[in-house]
């Protein structure tokens, strides 16, 4: 237990160190002083994540069993760097320009910001990466057992009873580090300066103790270079036994694994602190790499050699020394791999917290929050929550798949397995970096498509010894379809298996990609997003030799146009020009410049938007996480901002539309107004000149004698006249104002006719009235007396204006309903169609018969008066001659106040 | 000159209180109720002088003014309008149509008297 100590010791010591140096550079960053951890050579080294301890103890076990195969893990990235910088370069700037904070905030963001999309990556990456944590749990566990155990037999590492203490401690340390590094920053940026130099440090180390190993076992063990080579020569492995086609395969997968991996994806592009230095990277890291392999050979073929046969070559690099006696060359052994194993884990937990957190965490937290979530305080420290959770959540993950999964083979094989799982990636990235016609439902599809078969033509077989039903699978093919055995689907066999399972899901899935992006029809931001991501060095390509703030000037102004239109910002910016002294230039981007602007786009987009885009272009402040919440939270307010202006601007618009009816109907009341008082004094006038005609005539006193009691009847008349006008009018508009007082009594219809007969004809009247008196029989609750004034006024109409030879009235009465109806039908000559209408205004006469003595407002009268007893008085046409109808409500209520 | 008046008026009691007053002085009055046929009814009765009503039923007195004025006998016809609605609007457009004179209800028996004979002597 000692030795167990001690490595637990180093071990914590070591992480001490490296949390140390985490610290420093974390300090050294915030106070803008480590511009030097940003180096060219620190990103070459941050990219060694690509060699885990899979890559550390691994490829001495691969090279063992495999020969040079294990030199296809390091050619395709090397290819990637050398054929494909201008490929990286592209998704570097894309990375840096879109704020891209992972592979599925990349993919989703370029196909239209599609959640759902950066959903499904997320998982993948998930299901892709978690049992290659384990995989490194493992290793460390296999490591702490070589020392304990001392296992040369390569024992079931299942059998020591502290294996499971060791991982659950490995992965608790682990969480607790990357916790404490890759959530340190209070503003979520996706950028990890003390995680990434702790990385380039734990490079150093891995790299370091196996070249000790590799010259300890060349020179010491082996007795130089020239012995070695010639154990080599003698040795199988040098044979060249790899299959074209499984070379092949291999190198691209693990090309294909150095783009999509989402721990390399974190390191290469979001780390990425100058697209430049990719180029050191470039040749840097293959070297880099070659360091890596060049002890590969002559510690398999030594170990091979010295060591008992059986023993576990995957453990060579911890064998070889622990037999020879070398403990600390085998400590320092130990604490390589520890390195490989452990950067890996911290930047896959980062890279795959960052995408859990941002895709699923917190989608789910704003939709529980509702529309109350606002962009404060609080928000932000959830987002740290969320990642810290999903760290957790992952290790765990990973250290769950360890325990369940036993370790053992299975999970040796699981490095390439999951390489093929996350090259799934390639064509929706591919495609989605330079196809415009790449659409969200392609990519889709196609991730799907390639997923499943992955799934289903390698993880389950290779989970083959662990479960009766995959075995049964690969025996005999799902339902006994053979030709869908998952390792020879449609009955092509031979081929190796993993070649087998990329090539179809591989092929499959790019085919559906291209094949559902050719039907479908991108919406606009995915087109937005494509034309930025596939023309993403349009604009540098044009204006060669730009310098950085004329570039930024320029995608300033390009910005600005598209937000508050061309003439507005090209005025904005020949303003600031010309304020600046550049005319004909574009202006330099100051701050007070740039604020100014800002200040412009916020009121046409809102402020978060208006800072994020012009943070994209000046990359002063990054877009975090809160950022785009508070985009959307605030392109959510707008939406529910630019409803209630639409509702506000449709109120307005029926205000408007209300007032302009108000003012029509002013205007009309006004001009009703001017031809009432102009009527009126018409009205007035024409008795008015007849008294003083004839007053001055009598006052004169030249009036023939005999005529003077005639001319002072016409005075006296008119006088009458004139009284009844006033009175009318008077009437008229007490009525019109709904100030009159209704007296509701109780009576018969009769009696009220009778009333008013006798009120409306005088005795030798030559109108013949004819009444039913047996249906006037109803009984009335109203005020009689108003109806007795309506039936006066028809009557007295009859009277006035029928001009029939025997003049003749009939009035009519029956029920209707509720309503008793009363018709006045004379046998005049009527009322002509077309001033049927327009009886009922005031001052409508008809005729030439002024004799009738009425001022014309008889009929308004009427009209007001069975309005407020709530009915109605119209003209009935179609009659022998002038016809009105009375209908009254038995049981109305009384439309009067 | 002759001494023969026609009287456009609706209303009965202005008839006869414009023809008693007029009679009186010597002149001869005709009177006619109706606006429809009052150009006609110049015609027929080739007056020397008309008082023309504006508000007569069927047909305005500024229609019948119009025409008279337009028609070649009666083009230089001393005519007077007469209106009860007084405004200086109607005296406006009484003075546009080539009204002769305008008198505004009521009128003051002097008045008319006057501006009939003054009619008389211009024409």
């Amino acid at each position: 237990m000692t030795i167990l100590n001690s490595l637990v010791a180093i071990a914590l010591i070591y992480v001490v160190l490296l949390f140390l140096i985490a610290f420093v550079a974390e300090r050294l960053a915030v106070r803008g002083r480590g511009r030097w951890l940003r180096s060219p050579l620190v990103y070459t080294l941050s990219l060694s994540v690509y060699c885990t301890a899979w890559t550390f103890y691994g490829a001495v076990g691969y090279a063992a069993r495999s020969g040079l195969e294990f030199l296809t893990i390091y050619l395709g990235p090397t290819l990637v760097l050398a054929g494909w910088w201008w490929g990286l370069r592209k998704l570097v700037r894309i990375g840096r320009s879109q704020r891209i904070t992972s592979i599925a905030d990349l993919i989703s963001s370029r196909f239209g910001k599609s959640n759902a999309l950066a959903v499904i990556v997320t998982l993948m990456a998930v299901i892709g990466t978690t049992p290659y944590i384990a995989l490194q749990l493992q290793s460390v566990t296999l490591a702490v057992s070589v020392f304990t155990g001392g296992i040369m037999a390569g024992a079931d590492p299942r059998g020591a009873p502290d294996a499971q203490s060791v991982a659950a401690m490995v992965a608790l340390g682990l969480a607790l580090f990357t916790i404490l590094f890759g959530t340190r920053n209070l503003d979520a940026n996706e950028r990890h300066h003390g995680v990434v130099i702790a990385i380039a440090v734990e490079a150093v180390v891995k790299l370091a103790a196996l070249i000790a190993v590799g010259v300890f076992v060349v020179w010491e063990l082996s007795g130089g270079i020239g012995p070695t080579l010639a154990r080599i020569e003698a040795s199988p492995i040098s044979e060249w036994n790899v299959s074209p086609g499984r070379w092949m395969g291999l190198t691209f997968v693990a090309a294909a694994a150095f783009i999509c991996l989402p721990r390399m994806f974190q390191v290469m592009v979001v780390e990425n602190a100058d697209e430049r230095h990719l180029a050191v990277a470039g040749w840097a890291f293959p070297l880099y790499m070659l360091a890596m392999s060049l002890f590969v050979v002559p510690i398999t073929v030594v170990g091979l050699d010295l060591l008992p046969a059986g023993a576990n070559p995957d453990l060579f690099v911890l064998t070889l020394p622990l037999s020879q006696g070398r403990d600390g060359l085998a400590f320092f052994a130990f604490i390589g791999g520890f390195s490989a194993a452990t950067s890996m884990v911290i930047v896959a937990a980062i890279a795959l917290s960052t995408m859990v957190s941002n895709h699923i965490v917190m989608p789910i937290w704003l939709r529980f929050q509702g529309e109350g979530a606002s962009v404060s305080g609080d928000v932000r420290h959830m987002v740290l929550l969320a990642r810290r959770i999903s760290i957790a959540g992952v290790v765990f993950l990973g250290y769950l798949y360890f325990r369940l999964s036993g370790g053992g083979s299975a999970l040796a094989a699981i490095g390439l397995i999951s390489f093929v799982g996350v090259s799934q990636f390639l064509p929706a990235l591919i495609g989605g970096l330079f196809w415009h016609g790449a659409t969200r439902a392609g990519a889709i599809a196609g991730l799907l498509v390639g997923f499943f078969l992955w799934v289903y033509t390698l993880l389950l077989p290779s989970l083959a010894s662990d479960a009766q039903f995959v075995a049964g699978l690969l025996d005999q093919g799902p339902l006994g379809q053979g030709w869908l055995d998952p390792q020879a689907l449609f009955g092509i066999s031979g081929l190796d298996p993993l070649v087998h399972a990329l090539v179809w899901a591989l092929t499959l899935n790019a085919l559906v990609f291209v094949l559902v992006s050719l039907v479908t029809t991108p919406d606009p931001i995915e087109r937005l997003q494509g034309a930025q991501f596939v023309r993403v060095f349009d604009r540098s390509a044009n204006a060669p030799g730009w310098s950085r703030s004329a570039a930024e000037s320029e995608d300033l102004l390009i910005m600005a146009q598209r937000i508050i239109g061309p003439q507005e910002a090209q005025r904005l910016f020949q303003a600031e020009s010309a304020r600046q002294g550049l005319q004909g230039y574009l202006p330099d981007t100051t701050p007070e410049f740039i604020n100014r602007l800002e200040r412009e786009l916020s009121g046409s987009v809102g402020a978060a938007t208006a800072h994020a885009m012009i943070a994209q272009i000046v990359g002063r402040a990054s877009v975090s996480v809160e950022d785009l919440m508070a985009v959307a939270d605030e392109s959510a307010q707008m939406k529910e901002h630019s409803t209630q202006l639409e509702a506000k601007s449709e109120e307005l618009a029926r205000t408007a539309r209300q007032l302009r009816r108000a003012n029509d109907k002013l205007t009309e009341l006004s001009r009703q107004k001017d031809a009432f008082l102009s009527q009126i004094s018409h009205e007035l006038r024409t008795p008015m000149t007849s008294i003083r005609a004839f007053s001055e005539i009598l006052r004169d006193g030249d009036g023939d004698p005999g005529q003077t009691g005639k001319f002072a009847g016409v005075i006296h008349d008119e006088s009458q006249r004139l009284t009844r006008l006033l009175d009318d009018l008077l009437d008229l508009s007490v009525l019109e104002n709904g100030q009159v007082t209704l007296n509701l009594r109780d009576g018969r219809l009769g009696q009220v006719l009778d009333h008013a007969q006798g009120a409306a004809t005088a005795m030798g009247d030559d109108l013949r009235v004819r009444r039913e008196r047996a249906r006037e029989d109803v009984a009335l609750h109203t005020d009689l007396d108003r109806l007795s004034q309506v039936f006066i006024n028809l009557i007295a109409n009859a009277r006035k204006y029928c001009a029939a030879p025997r003049p003749e009235l009939r009035i009519d009465v029956h029920t209707e309903g509720d309503a008793v109806v009363i018709d006045f039908i004379d046998n005049g000559a009527g009322i002509p169609a077309d001033k049927q209408n327009v009886i009922f205004e005031k001052f409508a006469r008809v005729g030439s018969d002024q004799a009738a003595g009425g001022a014309g407002l008889g009929l308004a009268i009427c009209r007001e008066i069975m309005t407020r007893l709530g009915g109605s008085v119209s003209y009935l046409p179609g009659q022998e001659g002038a016809a009105f109808r009375v209908i009254l409500p038995l049981r109305a209520q009384m439309a009067a106040q | 000159m002759g001494k023969r008046v026609l009287l456009i008026e609706d209303e009965p009691n202005i008839i006869e209180a414009i023809t008693y007053i007029l009679s009186r002085d010597g002149w001869d009055v005709l009177s006619h109720s109706n606006g429809e046929d009052a150009v006609e009814a110049v015609a027929a009765h080739a007056p020397d002088i008309v008082i023309l009503d504006v508000m007569l039923p069927g047909r305005s007195g500024y229609d019948i003014l119009g025409d008279l004025r337009r028609g070649e006998a009666t083009a230089e016809l001393p005519i007077m309008m007469l209106t009860a609605r007084g405004q200086a609007r109607d005296r406006e457009i009484a003075d546009e149509l080539g009204a002769t004179r305008f008198m505004s209800k009521p009128f003051s028996n002097a008045a008319v008297l006057d501006a009939i004979r003054d009619m008389a002597i211009e024409a």
